[in-house]
């Protein structure tokens, strides 16, 4: 089999386009194009509609888009399901199991499921699932008894049956404690250290941001933007802070408009340099800090302070999404 | 897939697929732990059970009073020989307690994986779309087939125990010993669970439609109650033939001095034409459906 395709051999996840209209008429994924490489945790974001769930049913041949295609580990979906799919554990829209079912039991009836397990190990390796996510001693109580928390550990055992090359979690967190909630996160890193690569869908950014090394955001069904964690966070969406005399803003402003700054404001906040100062704000792109200071002092600007706010990814998220989290809590 | 199909891409210790027999055998045991385990499942088997024993119960007591010998056909010949308990409890189970039985249980087959969620962890496990419907169904099959057992296993060891087991006197008033009475016996329980086959395809083809399995088990019912009241409506003659339920009772033949295979062969095949046509269906619905619960 050649389905490893040159442009996309080095992508876990990759789609093409990939767009689910939905019968309503509502379209919840309108032409996306992900890119998750190999090895990446991908914190895949956005806030609460905005279309997370519906593109990882498709990506995991549930939903058949209405156009575009998607990939897993190289091979098309869904065509490649059955061969692509064991290699692949996922948490989709949270944990589903037989109410009356054991633990145990509901991993033994996923596991009778696929057919690249083998039933002599089934047993141990559900065993291991349910230590691995801290479930051992509930692993005989019917999943009908179990907390939401416990519900949600026992999705993630399920994804865990089997090694996998690839998990797409889609909101582990949910309903997790905190301790619950670091050692998903623990274990996403655990996980991405074994050479997984791991796509999570969060509308709770802080919980994920701290263990992804690639984003995505996602609102109203598009992709806004995806690349790497850092480099979202560095220069394109920092903010630069001026403060000079009083009397000098106009001319520093007039400086930095000439510089090509974005966005240049006179920032109308009490000071800590006193009265006798003006604060400016400006978005600094791509242009280096050094060169502002460097063309303000050329101009006789008498630079009191100068300040890079680096966002944090949070507001990056809100700055493009216009959607607090608080929306998501 | 073939036996041997290693997986491409790189890494190690790439899974590699049994073969799809023993992989479907595997599922199909798990299915059936799930149905036939179920305790909702076991108390309508149950409550089949009872039937028998409830009307073996009222003969009993009745034997010598001015009520014996009324009702419907078949029961006024069961305190004569308890062989008769068998088809009578049938008789009384295949209008509407059978369907409704074997409604709940197909009717849920999908669905009720559908409504729990559990359906999108199964497909993405991944078990094949044919797959899994196909295994759905012979565990639908299995339980219509313990549901006709459950009647028909009571009845005969309670009419065995009340009643005492006899020659059979066929409906001609010719009489044939013991072992051939209980072959006709068998044959009219084969028949009537090969009858239920068809409302067996069509709950799962409501079970392939929704989300919401009671729906879907009502409607399986509502299919079997419809199509006997249309046949009960002479201007209708003309589709009387093709009807799920027309040729339920034909299990009578079985007690005719000489079967008339025609008779059985041609409701054997109305059902084949309703499993055909309902499990294509299904098949084509299941296996391009989206799958959002
Ligand atoms: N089966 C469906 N039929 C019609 N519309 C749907 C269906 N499922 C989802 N939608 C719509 O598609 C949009 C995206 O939903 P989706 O579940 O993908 O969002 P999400 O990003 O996962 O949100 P959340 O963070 O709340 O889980 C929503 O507006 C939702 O109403
Ligand atoms: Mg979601």
């Amino acid at each position: 089999m050649t389905s490893t395709h040159d442009a996309d051999g080095d992508l876990a996840v990759r789609t093409a386009g990939l767009t689910k209209r939905f019968r309503s008429g509502q379209v919840a994924v309108d032409g996306l194009d992900l890119a998750v490489p190999r090895g990446a945790v991908y914190g895949f974001l956005g806030p609460n509609g905005s279309g997370k769930t519906t593109t990882i049913r498709m990506l995991l041949g549930l939903a058949h888009p209405t156009a575009g295609r998607a990939w897993l580990l190289g091979s098309p979906m869904p065509d490649a399901a059955a061969r692509v799919l064991p290699r692949v554990g996922a948490l989709v829209e949270g944990p589903a199991f037989h109410p009356y079912l054991s633990g145990r039991a509901n991993l033994a009836r996923l596991d009778a499921g696929d057919a690249t397990a083998d039933p002599r190990t089934s047993r141990r390796r559900a065993d291991a699932a349910l230590d691995r996510v801290g479930l051992s001693a509930a692993a005989t109580k019917p999943y009908r008894q179990y907390s939401l928390g416990m519900k949600q550990r026992l999705g993630l055992a399920a994804a865990l049956l089997q090694p996998r090359d690839l998990l797409v979690l889609d909101e582990p967190t949910n309903g997790l404690d905190p301790q619950g909630t670091r050692e998903v996160r623990h274990l996403v890193r655990e996980l991405a250290d074994g050479g997984a690569t791991v796509l999570v869908s969060s509308h709770l950014l802080a919980e994920i941001e701290q263990v992804c090394t690639h984003v995505g955001i996602m609102s109203r069904g598009r992709l806004l933007l995806q690349g790497e964690r850092a480099a979202l966070t560095e220069r394109e969406a920092a903010r630069l802070a001026v403060t000079t005399r009083a009397g000098q803003a106009d001319a520093a402003a007039e400086v930095l408009r000439g510089l090509g700054l974005a966005d240049v404001a006179r920032d109308g906040r009490a000071l800590p340099g006193g009265a006798g100062t003006a604060r400016l704000t400006a978005a600094l792109g791509p242009t280096p800090p050094e060169k502002v200071s460097a063309a303000l002092v050329h101009a006789g600007v008498d630079l009191v302070g100068l300040e890079v706010d680096r966002p944090s990814l949070e507001q990056v998220f809100v700055e493009l999404t216009g959607e607090g989290f608080d929306v998501a809590r | 897939m073939s036996r041997a199909e290693v997986l491409d891409g790189p890494g190690a210790g790439l899974p590699v697929a049994a073969p799809a027999p023993v992989a479907f055998a595997r599922l199909l045991r798990s299915e059936l732990r799930l149905v036939l385990g179920r305790r909702r499942n076991l108390v309508l088997l149950a409550g089949l059970a009872l039937v028998p024993v409830v009307i073996g119960t009222v003969l009993l007591v009745t034997r010598d009073s001015a009520l014996s010998g009324q009702g419907p056909a078949f029961l006024a010949q069961v305190t004569g020989n308890g062989l008769f308990l068998v088809v009578a409890a049938l008789f009384l189970c295949l209008p509407f307690l059978l369907p409704l039985c074997i409604g709940i249980a197909s009717g849920d087959a999908v669905a009720g994986e559908a409504s729990a969620g559990t359906l999108r962890y199964l497909l993405v496990v991944p078990v094949p779309r044919t797959r899994l419907l196909l295994v759905k169904a012979l565990a639908a099959l299995t339980f219509a087939a313990a549901a006709v057992l459950a009647v028909a296993v009571t009845g005969l060891l309670v009419g065995a125990a009340f009643f005492g087991v006899q020659d059979v006197v066929l409906l001609s008033g010719s009489t044939v010993p013991v072992g051939e009475g209980v072959v006709r016996v068998a044959g009219i329980v084969a028949y009537v669970g090969l009858s239920l086959t068809g409302l067996v395809a069509v709950g799962l083809f409501f079970s392939t439609l929704t989300e919401v399995p009671v729906g879907a088990m009502a409607a399986t019912v509502v299919v079997a109650v419809v199509s006997t009241v249309l046949d009960s409506l002479p201007q209708l003659s003309a589709i009387h033939p093709g009807l799920l339920t027309h040729h339920w009772f034909d299990f009578a033949e079985f007690l005719r001095v000489q079967v008339d295979w025609g008779v059985v062969g041609s409701g054997l095949a109305v059902q084949a034409a309703w499993v055909a046509v309902f499990g294509s269906l299904a098949w084509a619905r299941f296996t391009t459906a989206d799958v959002t619960s």
